[in-house]
């Protein structure tokens, strides 16, 4: 009753408030590093007006290990396995780009056979890596049911990728010259099998609940839509640019390992908004699996690794019976091999975007200088004009849309 | 190319457009590893940056990187800031490299694509160098009150420092770094192709022997007080490695020289891992 009295003697009106008023600041909020929609420790700094977000500065590098400062000090092929731990999401998709760095500047060639795999398995990555940021989305945005469902789907690719290179998710499995080992035919079938069965009816089902759902469209349609010119300038790529109406994907582009020889299709957004990119990913996951029969229906037999024993080493059984094996054997995982002085960066499609790798040779056995392009960073950068103007129970979306996972922005 | 690495647009032409584009600002130009690399004046990058977006038949229009190397051995503007940039249009990719030190700074690119914010950030947290125009430029990557620039090629691969929760003083605690195990560094350079110092148990081979016994003279050296002035040998000594002396092992190789001193390094006592 009190901050009525005023008013109620006529001491000011409340029309037109003058004396006693009270000036409203904005409300500065911590959003994480601690927070289930963060997807990791990100920190983002907020300024709100009521529930309005007028400012976003996102505090990055919580999660920074000094990966390039520690492959400076490993040999090429030491340093394969920090590719793994960068995008813990999508880890084949990360060995990509350096391993098709690395032969670039050696200008070796790879056979048929391991391009093959390669694909189908960076494709197999695309579809898991899609089924942790889908699930995710939706769980950001209040649908639990989509994200368990999408997890069993997830599951089967942890299943397939343990089969194939023995770890669940650092899989190690891509080298420069081809792949680690070949993979057994009963997996190639069973990968079919899931590829016609399992995958189509268990991620049409787990969509279905959302993606023509009201409440999810109400969360995401018109939230925080990106112009082209925006995604260009930005430095956006992978769904988000295509999510903007840009048919721009690398695996189209700029085809790699046997990329040429795939047909599929590149979604595109319309409106550039969380919606779209959402629906980019959820057909990315279609045409990776079609992308994953075709690998299936055209591999080739033969070799799975360069023949140059100065860069793959021999299998185990030829050690057993060769010096000449042996010797390379011995030299391979001691010294390593030496590349080449130059370089060159060399980017890939990962599911996250432009992942690129800027490999500075200097001639030895090491890199001199290897810089790790993130998707994030770019991606992350742009939260601020994105949610700008939006409500705070947004930047969950937005955050969800972006598809970031910390390791690879902090490395 | 025999090598699977992504495809696009050859580069025919290219430099000779980049050439008629930017004129004197750039320095010189380079088409290696099927990638054209353009090295480019410091203080026009912005123009240069302009009319490579701009000019019809260039059109880079997304900067997708920006990377930091360190050269220390070039004595003179130590720093190469590396712009990667991408042509959506032409579908073709080139780089830029720029060359500055850590108190020259480079102009920043921010006005062209906003996107270049937190990578000159980085370029700044991880080599110190400086981006004149860009308004925000904080440390990015490193911890809040880090001190040093990691990516330096004389920053220490473990730090000066490291954390852990105290328990008596009920918080974080940053300590000098203390390794319960050497960092294991091996060499791979081979002894006879350069190798800057003195393999173990060639130690010897650098002091002159100990003198022996005199050996007694022959008869037909002994010079006699009278004897005639023997006319003087050309003086000349024959290039020819008779011993382990002469073979250059344990001398400082081309190149090696004292290294510029960087005024965010505390010298340390212990080796160069610790």
């Amino acid at each position: 009753m009190t901050e009525y009295l005023d008013q109620l003697e006529h001491r000011y009106d409340g029309e037109n408030p003058e004396v006693g008023d009270v000036e409203i600041q904005n409300y500065t909020i911590n959003f994480g590093p601690q927070h289930p929609a963060a997807h990791g420790v990100l920190r983002l700094v907020m300024e709100l007006d009521g529930e309005i977000v007028e400012r976003v500065d996102p505090h990055v590098g919580l999660l920074h290990r000094g990966t390039e400062k520690l492959i400076e000090y490993k040999t090429y092929m030491q340093a394969l396995p920090y590719f793994d731990r960068l995008d813990y999401c999508s880890p084949l998709c990360m060995e990509h780009s350096y391993v098709l760095a690395i032969e670039k500047l050696l200008d070796l060639e790879v056979p048929i056979r391991a391009q093959y795999l390669r694909v189908l398995f960076a494709e197999l990555t695309r579809i898991s890596n899609h089924m942790l940021n889908l699930g995710s989305h939706v769980m950001d945005v209040g649908a639990m049911t989509p994200n368990l469902w999408l997890f069993e789907i997830r599951e089967d690719c942890m299943n397939f990728f343990e089969r194939v290179s023995g770890a669940r998710m650092h899989s190690a499995y891509f080298r420069p010259g081809g792949v680690h080992q070949d993979a057994p035919l009963k997996l190639l079938a069973d990968l079919a099998d899931w590829l016609d069965t399992r995958l189509p009816r268990l991620f049409e089902d787990a969509i279905s609940l959302v993606a023509d759902n009201r409440i999810f469209k109400q969360r995401n349609v018109d939230i925080a839509t990106v112009s082209r010119d925006d995604a260009i300038k930005w430095g956006f790529s992978g769904p988000m640019i295509r999510g903007s109406g840009i048919a721009w994907d690398l695996r189209k582009s700029q085809p790699y390992d046997v990329y040429a020889k795939m047909d599929f299709d590149v979604p595109v957004g319309t409106r550039g908004d969380c919606y779209d990119r959402f629906m980019v990913r959820v057909e990315e996951v279609r045409q990776s699996a079609r992308i994953m029969k075709q690998c299936l229906r055209d591999m080739p037999e033969g070799p799975i690794a360069s023949l140059d024993r100065k860069v793959v080493p021999p299998k185990r059984a030829e050690m057993k019976r060769s010096m000449e094996a042996l010797i390379h054997h011995f030299k391979l995982y001691t010294e390593g091999f030496h590349v080449p002085a130059g370089d060159v960066y060399v980017a890939t499609e990962s599911p996250k975007g432009e992942f690129g790798v800027y490999l500075v040779a200097d001639g030895t056995n090491k890199p001199y200088r290897c810089k790790i392009r993130p998707t994030a960073f770019s991606h992350l950068q742009a939260m601020d004009f994105m949610s700008k103007g939006h409500m705070l129970a947004d930047t969950t979306a937005i955050l969800g849309a972006m598809d970031i996972v910390f390791g690879e922005c902090d490395r | 190319m025999r090598a699977p690495a992504p495809a696009y647009r050859a580069n025919d032409g290219v430099i000779d457009a980049a050439t008629a584009a930017l004129g004197g600002h750039l320095l010189h130009s380079l088409d290696a590893v099927g990638e054209v690399a353009l090295h480019v004046d410091r203080d026009s990058l912005v123009e240069t940056m302009v009319a490579l977006r701009d000019t019809p038949g260039l059109e880079y229009q997304q900067l997708m990187e920006i990377a930091g190397v360190d050269y220390p051995d070039r004595g003179i503007d130590r720093f190469e800031v590396v712009y990667c940039l991408l042509s959506l249009t032409r579908n073709h990719r080139i780089r830029v490299h720029v060359q500055t030190d850590d108190e020259k700074p480079v102009p920043s690119v921010t006005g062209i694509w906003p996107v270049a914010g937190w990578l000159e950030r980085e370029v700044y947290d991880m080599y110190g160098v400086l981006f004149s125009g860009n308004s925000d430029l904080r440390r990015i990557l490193t911890d809040y009150g880090f001190r040093g620039h990691p990516q330096r090629k004389d920053f220490p691969l473990t730090g000066y420092v490291e954390l852990r929760y105290s328990e008596e003083a009920k918080r974080v605690v940053y300590e000098p770094v203390a390794l319960a195990q050497d960092f294991r560094t091996f060499d791979f350079m081979s002894p006879w192709e350069g190798a800057e110092y003195v393999l173990p148990g060639d130690e010897k081979a650098k002091v002159p022997e100990a003198k022996g016994a005199p050996t007694p003279l022959k008869a037909d050296e002994i010079v006699k007080a009278d004897a005639p002035k023997s006319p003087v040998s050309g003086a000349t000594e024959p290039k020819a490695t008779e011993n382990t002396t002469q073979s250059g092992a344990g001398k400082p190789g081309p190149g090696a020289g004292e290294k510029p001193a960087n005024p965010d390094v505390v010298p340390s006592t212990k080796g160069q891992n610790q």
